[in-house]
């Protein structure tokens, strides 16, 4: 594994932000003017999905939703009249092209020019080698895996995708906020000079559940509630917790070379919340000794906090989802203050950007590897929690621990089941260790 | 229900317990009257025109966190109840989804304001009050608002007109430092209900329409209201801890907005949360002459208009 400069890192950024071609070329089919129609299959018919696809819809390029695949036929149907009733025209998926069952993908990818890929984040990594090995375009989600074999074969891909000069923009959509841009371009300027210390939290109060239904397999029933099981979403610290970390990544402009951390079930301990655990603590040290501590947490009736800050050698900031960014001198006084009014909602402007990009037959985006490696970082965190011992970062990219299931099928078993007194096995940290590493 | 049911006789202010816990709210009476509605100010505001209004109780604050949470989190209501149990009618009622992000916005909790829950999600939290404690609290009309709001005042402000006094009644632009505060910290107007203008805005029953008030030119209305028949807009009051003095007027309007839910990446949207209106909250009006249950369940129980 090739070390991280921090100096290449920041230059690859900044080419990215900056809007320069990586490489202008004319791709086969490109969509020259808008006069071609773009094809655009969805793979994961959930709300994410159907929140994607109505992005990419509303993006105002030629667009057409060919094929819908997803696990569930009725998570499929409802996304199709969901689409069908706002988008009319621009769904044209025949009943042949609604693709069931966990091989879907692969024919859903076959007949589009752009996929869409928003599944649970377990599949992430074989969705996305498929449709790179097929040629074509990708927004895929975050996060971009669940475990670190996950994690290589993602950054595997996203070489060969760099070859094809295939776009792949990650929905890590603070990246593509207004208000994260400018302000990390004047971090990154030396507005506040180094960045030694930062804070960034995601303190919530949890999600849904489904309860089990008579006659669900346990592949069924562990899908149905896919938050609460690591093969399928990685824990909420990697599921959520990815964007504030990815923002620490990006601030810092470099990974962790060490992370150590905490965490535990103390709220949420039903058999209904599978394995996952309810809070965790980390402190991301990165090369030059500067720290991070990053904390996520899903209680109820709490104080929460999803934000970020960071402390630097000649002033600081604050950052947040919903518009913020304050740059303060060292002596408390604002530098900057970003203005949120009129800023483009970022969930559709990756959408916009990726298709501009195609459109005029460019590609710009290469967002794979930080996906993958600020989905790495929260892996790692999961696991230095989970294991209660400092992990490396080189080390913990050799690891080969594969949580996903070997056989995918509705009778087939997930690696990890529920004992006899329908709890799931949780992680305790100290024990088991090998078990995560 | 003690408390409530007296108080129903005599149109006295009261203290609402919720049964089990140690939740309490405060509700003031106030009187029947006319009073003259609108302003000259913007022209969704005219005309001036008058308005008689029924008795009623309302919220003395604006609803809190501390009591919104227990009807947002069904666990955390387990664990705030002293018996640790909750009635089985008080179960089934259909709470919000989870907020994905943290709908306080950081700007604090502990005896602030809620925030940010929609039209149908406010009204939601009435139905569970009522499941809890068998009265019939509802949003007020956009009539009984400004009714309330003035108490007495036919002013820009229930003070007067004179807007530098508004930091001694109102959280706004001017002076929140970009935040809600505690409820009940200014003074309140001459009915004693606090924070009338600015801290959040507050969500009135009525749907929104801008020449609403044409109809009654000349003519005295009575209990008007518009009742909502479409997800968007709906009538908000008040002003915010976000909003200028022009828009903390009494009269002022203003018209709830898909825009409030821009950032929520999920399709369909949820029914429950607007991620982009942290300067948005509630306050609890309760008719002193209540319709029967069956009324009252129909006023809660019309099914959220899917948004997307």
């Amino acid at each position: 594994m090739e070390k991280f400069e921090r100096r290449d890192f920041l230059k690859t950024t900044a080419a990215i932000a900056g809007g320069t071609v990586l490489s202008a070329m004319p791709l086969t089919g490109a969509f020259a003017a808008g006069s071609d129609v773009i094809k655009v299959a969805l793979i994961g018919c959930g709300g994410r999905g159907t929140g994607a696809t109505f992005d990419a819809l509303s993006s105002g390029f030629n667009i057409k939703i060919v094929a819908l695949a997803d696990a569930f036929k009725d998570n499929l149907e409802s996304t199709y009249k969901t689409l069908k009733d706002k988008w009319q025209d621009k769904i044209d998926v025949s009943e042949n092209h609604k693709f069931v069952g966990f091989d879907a993908y692969k024919e859903a990818i076959k007949v589009a020019d752009v996929v869409i890929l928003a599944t649970p984040p377990g599949f992430r990594p074989i969705h996305f080698e498929e449709a790179v090995r097929q040629g074509k375009h990708i927004f895929m989600e975050k996060p971009v895996a669940v475990d670190i074999p996950g994690i290589r074969k993602v950054l595997a891909a996203a070489e060969i995708a760099k070859k094809k000069k295939l776009n792949v923009v990650v929905g890590l959509q603070r990246r593509y906020q207004t208000n994260y841009r400018e302000a990390i371009k004047r971090i990154h300027d030396g507005a506040i000079g180094d960045v030694v210390a930062g804070q960034v939290y995601w303190n919530s109060g949890g999600v849904w559940v489904r309860p089990r239904k008579p006659g669900q397999t346990e592949m069924e029933y562990q899908m149905r509630n896919w938050y609460y099981f690591n093969w399928l979403c990685g824990d909420h610290i990697v599921e959520q917790h990815v964007h504030n970390i990815d923002i620490a990544n990006w601030v810092k402009g470099a990974y962790p070379v060490r992370i150590q951390g905490t965490g535990s079930r103390a709220h949420r301990t039903g058999k209904e919340y599978g394995e996952i655990y309810d809070n965790f603590a980390l402190e991301l040290t990165y090369a030059d000794n500067s720290v991070v501590y990053s904390q996520c947490a899903h209680f109820e009736g709490v104080t929460n906090r999803v934000d970020e800050q960071f402390q630097a050698t000649k002033g600081r900031v604050y950052l947040s989802g919903g518009g913020q960014a304050v740059l303060y001198d060292a002596k408390g006084n604002e530098i900057y203050r970003h203005d949120p009014k009129g800023n483009p909602n970022p969930y559709q402007q990756e959408h916009k950007e990726l298709f501009e990009a195609i459109s005029k037959g460019e590609y710009k985006f290469n967002n794979a590897e930080y996906g993958a490696y600020s989905t790495l970082t929260g892996i790692i965190g999961r696991i230095a929690c989970y294991t209660g011992t400092v992990i490396k970062w080189d080390a913990a990219l050799q690891s080969n621990i594969d949580i996903m299931p070997t056989n995918y099928a509705w009778d087939a078993l997930p690696k990890l089941l529920p004992k006899e007194d329908g709890f799931y096995p949780v992680a305790i940290p100290g024990q088991n260790t090998n078990l995560y590493i | 229900m003690s408390s409530a049911s007296l108080a129903q006789q005599k149109l006295e202010n009261y203290v609402q317990e919720i049964k089990g816990t140690k939740l309490t709210f405060d509700m003031v009476a106030i009187p029947a009257g006319v009073f003259k509605q609108g302003s000259d100010v913007k022209p969704d505001e005219k005309p001036i025109h008058e308005v008689k209004i029924d008795p009623f109780w309302i919220g003395k604050y604006e609803v809190t966190w501390n009591l919104f949470e227990p009807f947002l989190y069904k666990d955390y209501e387990l664990t705030q109840s002293i018996e640790g149990k909750i009635a089985p009618e008080v179960d089934a009622v259909t709470r919000p989804t989870k907020p994905y992000l943290d709908m306080t916005f950081g700007m604090g909790k502990e005896g602030h304001p809620a925030l940010a829950m929609t039209h149908y999600n406010a009204i939601q939290f009435c139905k569970w009050l009522y499941i809890r404690t068998g009265v019939f609290y509802r949003l007020p009309t956009e009539a009984e608002w400004e009714y309330a709001c003035r108490a007495g005042s036919d002013q820009a402000y229930s003070f007067g007109n004179d807007a530098t006094q508004l930091d001694q009644y109102a959280w706004h632009k001017g002076n929140s430092e970009g935040k809600t505060h505690l409820v009940g910290q200014k003074k309140p107007n001459a009915w004693g209900l606090f924070d009338m203008h600015g801290n959040v805005s507050e969500w009135t029953f009525d749907q929104y329409i801008a020449d609403y008030y044409q109809q009654f030119a000349g003519k005295v209305a009575s209990n008007p209201v518009a009742v909502p028949t479409t997800l968007y807009p709906n009538s908000v009051r008040g002003g915010s801890f976000d909003s200028e003095a022009v828009d903390l007027r009494s009269a002022a309007r203003l018209a709830s907005d898909p825009f409030w839910k821009q950032l929520d990446p999920q399709i369909p949207k949820s029914n429950w949360w607007f991620p982009e209106a942290p300067f948005v909250g509630m306050r609890l009006v309760r008719p002193v002459n209540p319709p029967s249950h069956e009324e009252i369940l129909a006023y809660y129980d019309k099914a959220p208009i899917k948004d997307y």
